[in-house]
């Protein structure tokens, strides 16, 4: 075997280098943020490694602030599985010392972690789940909801279509706690705006890629709307197909990321009508956070889910100077309590606050996908509808249900 | 409205002639699967990652080379054909005096190995394939409309089907093939070359995969889950069906996509499950498959 010169020298500074790593390591504490969520199946894509990137992002550009102590990232793959999700969790707080979860996409997921985060009073900081019941009926002290939920999609893609004229709606739903929570706060909405909801079809998640049946059922329901309560690929076929059977109704995809657009294409997502609580091309901040972080994913660029691991770990460890490490290590419920009582403030969602039941506060976005003709580049995909302000975005505090806020 | 005794049939006829369309695809999946167990014994699991491959084949071909969907149709399968035959010589082969549980974990790892290199490559989100500008548009038939492109899809598996079921049944390289099955070394005797005949069958089988992922390509979304999400039904299919039965593959797969349509319009919850419950049933009853042969 040969050994060059070069990895010969690489190696000695490698190696040279060990020491002082442990050295520092026993005299700071470490605080260790994990990234959870699917890495080989359907929400790949909308969370996966790019997650993993802008949550090291975060780390990397506060490392000059940390005050007395240091932040490592680790990473795992729950396979949209919530017994496997909360064992990873129980490990990683028992045995390998990891202070806050965050991403955790798959809202079954999301609960079985909050669970655990609760039980070893850590810290969970959801970025891609979206069940409005996680800050509502199973709310925690332990878990912060940072970037999106089922009630402030169905108030601003759903609300807008109301408002547009589409009063009576069809359902496509995937048959768990998520698609039926995003469908229920949708329906919600459209009945307070006097609308109606004619029908709806929940299918087998997950596993189905066929939706014609469902589709030509909505068709026949003389609904003026169709409702998409799904996520990732689901969307993407049902869209898809949609188009191919030549639906004549209004299409309201609930949830979708940017990183589903990209997967349809415009030719076929043209049009649509989304929301998200960022955007990379939103202003001058969430441009200069792109290209921050796009050199290290450059075929998947940050959605909202992406945008908020980033944002939720700088608040995080910004909670950390604010208590002092020693006392941050101590206890999950005294980090959240202090993001809690700070203003948030960072490119992605610009200033917001994070609320007593762990509601991220922020700017909910309404989206127009361009289309071929309109979209000047590369992921040159939204024209900016209407921008809700947060006392409009999200429900409010008493609604939720939550059992520590007094209604 | 159609009625009939006051009945609305119309939706009832827009479900079935939709599980038709998709029985078409249960179809040729599982018609290269029973080749595959009929002639060679080996239960393939990679089939569904096969398919998967040519989908992903042809989305290549036309991003990449700008080459199209028809000639796609030809080149695909030969491809990806051929790279099953190079599986079937440097693994598979050393697998036929084993017993089949040794096959099945052999083309299931291959299938996780596929699939994790694609979903490391592409991402899980899927590939847009745009459906063929000839067959664009769709039909008003009343009920419903019916894009031209799916019932491209019911034609063409259908023709697909029945000429490979006449190649098998009624040819003499059928007959050869037959033979070679039920005793190799006297069919060696008479000069046959009994093992390139298996390489060129498992060949065959995956080619026909390969041919059903290029006629999805443009429906689903080109993704590396896109064979596991089919592959166990196409399974179930076959169990029903009878192992290794060419016909009884065809008119389950068929038959299958109309049950599974009409379960999808009065039950949309069961529609991942009734299948399953056919198999059971069809299992209990006559444990070799409505069309296999008892052992």
């Amino acid at each position: 075997m040969n050994i060059s010169r070069r990895s010969l020298l690489g190696t000695a500074a490698a190696v040279s280098a060990l020491p002082v790593a442990r050295a520092r390591a026993q005299s700071k504490p470490v605080f260790k943020i994990g990234v959870l969520n699917d890495q080989s199946g359907p929400y790949r894509d909308t969370g996966g490694t790019t997650s993993v990137i802008c949550t090291q992002q975060a780390v990397d550009e506060f490392r000059s602030q940390m005050q007395g102590y240091d932040v490592q990232v680790i990473t795992a793959d729950h396979q949209n599985k919530p017994d496997v999700g909360a064992g990873i969790a129980r490990q990683w707080f028992d045995q390998d010392g990891v202070d806050m979860i965050t991403d955790v996409p798959n809202s079954g997921v999301a609960l079985a972690v909050a669970g655990v985060a609760k039980e070893k009073n850590k810290l969970h900081v959801n970025s891609g789940a979206a069940s409005s019941d996680i800050t509502g009926l199973q709310c925690s002290y332990n878990t912060i909801h940072w970037t999106y939920d089922t009630w402030m999609l169905a108030q601003s893609t759903g609300g807008a279509t109301v408002k547009a004229g589409g009063d009576s709606w069809f359902f496509i739903t995937a048959d768990y706690a998520f698609g039926h929570k995003l469908e229920s706060d949708t329906t919600e909405l459209i009945k307070a705006a006097k609308g109606k909801v004619l029908g709806s079809a929940s299918y087998p998640f997950p596993g189905t890629t066929d939706f014609s049946s469902f589709l030509v059922q909505a068709q026949g329901s003389g609904a003026k709307v169709l409702g998409l309560a799904n996520a990732g690929g689901d969307t993407i076929n049902s869209i898809k197909q949609a188009k191919e059977f030549g639906l004549t109704m209004d299409i309201a995809a609930l949830l979708m990321f940017i990183t589903d657009v990209n997967a349809l294409g415009l030719d076929v997502a043209g049009g649509l009508h989304l929301t998200e609580s960022f955007y990379w091309d939103l202003n001058d901040k969430t441009r200069a956070f792109t290209n921050r972080v796009k050199p290290k994913t450059p075929n998947n660029w940050p959605n909202m889910a992406h945008a908020g691991c980033y944002a939720g770990s700088l608040h995080f460890m910004k909670a950390i100077n604010h208590i002092g490490a020693a006392a941050a290590k101590k206890s999950g419920k005294a980090i959240a309590d202090a993001m809690k009582a700070l203003p948030t403030e960072d490119d992605c969602f610009g200033k917001g606050s994070v609320r007593e039941d762990g509601r991220g506060m922020f700017n909910a976005y309404l989206f127009q996908v361009k289309t071929p003709k309109q979209s000047k580049g590369k992921w040159d995909y939204y024209n900016l509808v209407q921008t809700s302000t947060p006392d409009k975005a999200w429900r409010p505090l008493n609604a939720g249900g939550c059992p520590f806020i007094k209604a | 409205m159609l009625t009939v005794l006051g009945f609305n049939i119309g939706p009832m006829l827009a479900q079935g002639v939709l599980g038709l369309i998709n029985g078409a695809f249960y179809a040729m999946l599982s018609l290269g699967l029973a080749v595959i167990f009929g002639l060679l014994n080996i239960i393939n699991f990679a089939h569904g990652a096969l398919y998967m491959i040519g989908a992903f084949v042809a989305w290549g071909l036309l991003t990449y080379l700008g080459i199209g969907y028809w000639p796609a149709l030809i080149i695909v399968p030969i491809v990806v054909g051929g790279f099953g035959m190079l599986l079937e010589r440097v693994f598979i082969s050393k697998l036929y005096k084993l017993d089949h549980l040794y096959g099945l974990l052999l083309t299931f790892g291959l299938a996780l190995i596929m699939e994790g290199l694609m979903r490391n490559y592409f991402g899980s989100s899927g590939m847009p394939f745009a459906v063929p500008e000839s067959l664009r548009g769709a039909t008003r038939l009343g009920f419903m409309i019916m894009p031209t492109y799916r019932v491209w899809v019911v034609v063409a598996s259908f023709v697909i089907c029945i000429a490979t079921w006449l190649t098998i049944e009624k040819t003499p390289i059928g007959a050869t093939l037959r033979a070679a099955t039920e005793n190799p070394a006297l069919v060696q005797a008479f000069g046959v070359n009994v093992p390139r005949l298996v390489t060129l069958t498992y060949g065959a089988g995956v080619a026909l995969a390969a041919f059903a992922g290029v006629m999805a390509a443009p429906v689903y979304s080109v993704n590396p889950g896109m064979g596991s999400n089919v592959i166990i039904i196409v399974f179930a299919v076959v169990v029903i069906g009878g192992m290794g039965s060419i016909l009884g593959s065809i008119l389950t797969g068929f038959t299958l996509g109309l049950v599974e349509g009409f379960t999808k319009y009065l039950y949309p919850e069961g529609s991942g499950v009734v299948i399953f419950v056919l198999m059971v049933i069809v299992l209990l009853l006559r444990p070799a498959g409505l069309f296999g042969k008892a052992a």
